[in-house]
């Protein structure tokens, strides 16, 4: 999962959304790789616009990213090359293969195993959450098929 | 020639029965088997989802909700999308397009902030849901993620594609009046299975709910969403959306 993605996540609980506490989500035991990408800085300069800069402080600064400028680059700063290409290195080519997200708010952990990032609930978090077969359910058996 | 659904058999007297442990046997544990077959025949986009990601703005954010092998991906290198889809094996196939990122979600549930996006599809998946309410709510968990619309700018919109009752000239040859929820089979030949012996096809079947005429865009206002465009295009009835008003979710 590229680094840029939590910008753009929150809990999965319900009761969570409208808690300023459950964004941005935090890591936790990351494990970093890097995947190089083509450097598109159009791309970059296009997104900034949509990147929520104290969320990205907040997940830089937890895993170590000394290079995030303190405030969202604007006018001649989005003319620095060098910018850009810190920013294209931390938000597309880093990836998170392992580790968990966790909400500060309801400190639901949210497990990252070989780079994706797992969201399901439990049902006791989601009512909608899948329950394995139970006696009492209701079946449907498919009658005679006609294949093609 | 042939006609493959199944109307589903209704028991009136049984117990409710629990429908996300439904779905979970007759959508997502079938789509868990089939990843690899499914995603091989599934390559080309239609052009309604290709034009409607085509157009927008380089640098859009959004998101693909049940994004099955993440064939949308590749349409738009402009913009940024997070994709998601309950089956960890449809997940990491859809994981290799760039520059775009995949996780595990629950349409229910999506784990995004709220009012945000600039866009989201939903590809032949709502149609999943086995009950009216849950297929509803689905819709409002996408429409809550959008931006709304302010003074200047239209605020976010969301594609949405659901199977078709009327697709009399299909292969499935379901028409107006037939029964509108069915079990679909999908037929994995080879060795995919570990406990079917090597060559025996495996049949799977899927649970869908097909929509009639004007059932998606009712839905979309139940959910509390505007239709802005809609139509019907191979067997499926489609509809773009923004969120009528943001209170109302």
């Amino acid at each position: 999962m590229k680094l840029i993605t939590v910008n753009f996540l929150a809990c999965a609980v319900k009761g969570c959304k409208t808690a300023p506490a459950s964004y941005p989500l935090h890591f936790q035991d990351a494990e970093l790789e890097l995947q190089e990408l083509e450097f598109q800085p159009n791309f970059i300069l296009n997104i900034i616009p949509r990147i929520d800069w104290d969320g990205l402080r907040v997940m830089a600064n937890e895993l170590g990213f000394p290079t995030i400028p303190d405030t969202k680059p604007e006018g001649d700063a989005l003319k620095d090359e060098q910018i850009l290409r810190d920013l294209h290195r931390v938000l597309l080519e880093t990836q998170v293969v392992e580790g968990k997200l966790c909400c500060g708010n309801c400190g639901h952990e949210y497990t990252i195993k070989e780079g994706i990032a797992n969201f399901l609930l439990p049902s006791h978090l989601g009512p909608t959450t899948p329950i394995k077969k139970s006696p009492g359910l209701l079946l449907t058996k498919p009658l005679a098929l006609s294949l093609n | 020639m042939t006609s493959a659904g199944v109307p589903l058999q209704t028991d009136c007297s049984q117990p409710h029965r629990d429908d996300a442990a439904y779905e979970e046997e007759n959508v997502h544990e079938v789509y868990q088997q089939i990843a690899n077959h499914f995603s091989a025949t599934r390559y080309k986009p239609w052009p309604i989802v290709e034009r409607f990601l085509k157009d927008l703005e380089p640098g859009a954010v959004g998101l693909d909700v049940g994004c099955g092998n993440g064939k949308y991906l590749t349409v738009n290198q402009d913009v940024f999308i997070v994709a998601s889809d309950r089956s960890e094996n449809l997940a990491r196939i859809a994981q290799e397009h760039q520059p775009h990122s995949t996780i595990m979600a629950d349409i229910l549930n999506l784990p995004h902030p709220e009012s945000f996006f600039d866009f989201a599809i939903s590809i032949a998946v709502v149609h999943h849901l086995s009950t009216l309410d849950r297929r509803v709510q689905a819709i409002r968990e996408i429409l809550r993620t959008l931006k709304p619309a302010t003074a200047d700018s239209p605020g976010g919109k969301a594609l949405i594609y659901v199977w078709a009752l009327e697709q009399k000239s299909s292969r499935r040859g379901w028409d107006k009046g037939d029964q509108q929820d069915v079990m679909v089979p999908w037929i994995l030949k080879g060795t995919h299975s570990v406990d079917t012996p090597p060559n025996e096809p495996k049949v799977f079947h899927r649970y869908y709910h097909l929509y009639e005429a004007s059932e998606l865009a009712r839905d979309i206002n139940t959910a509390g969403g505007s239709v802005l465009e809609a139509g019907y295009d191979k067997d499926n009835w489609w509809a773009i959306a923004s969120r009528t008003d943001p209170k109302s979710l």
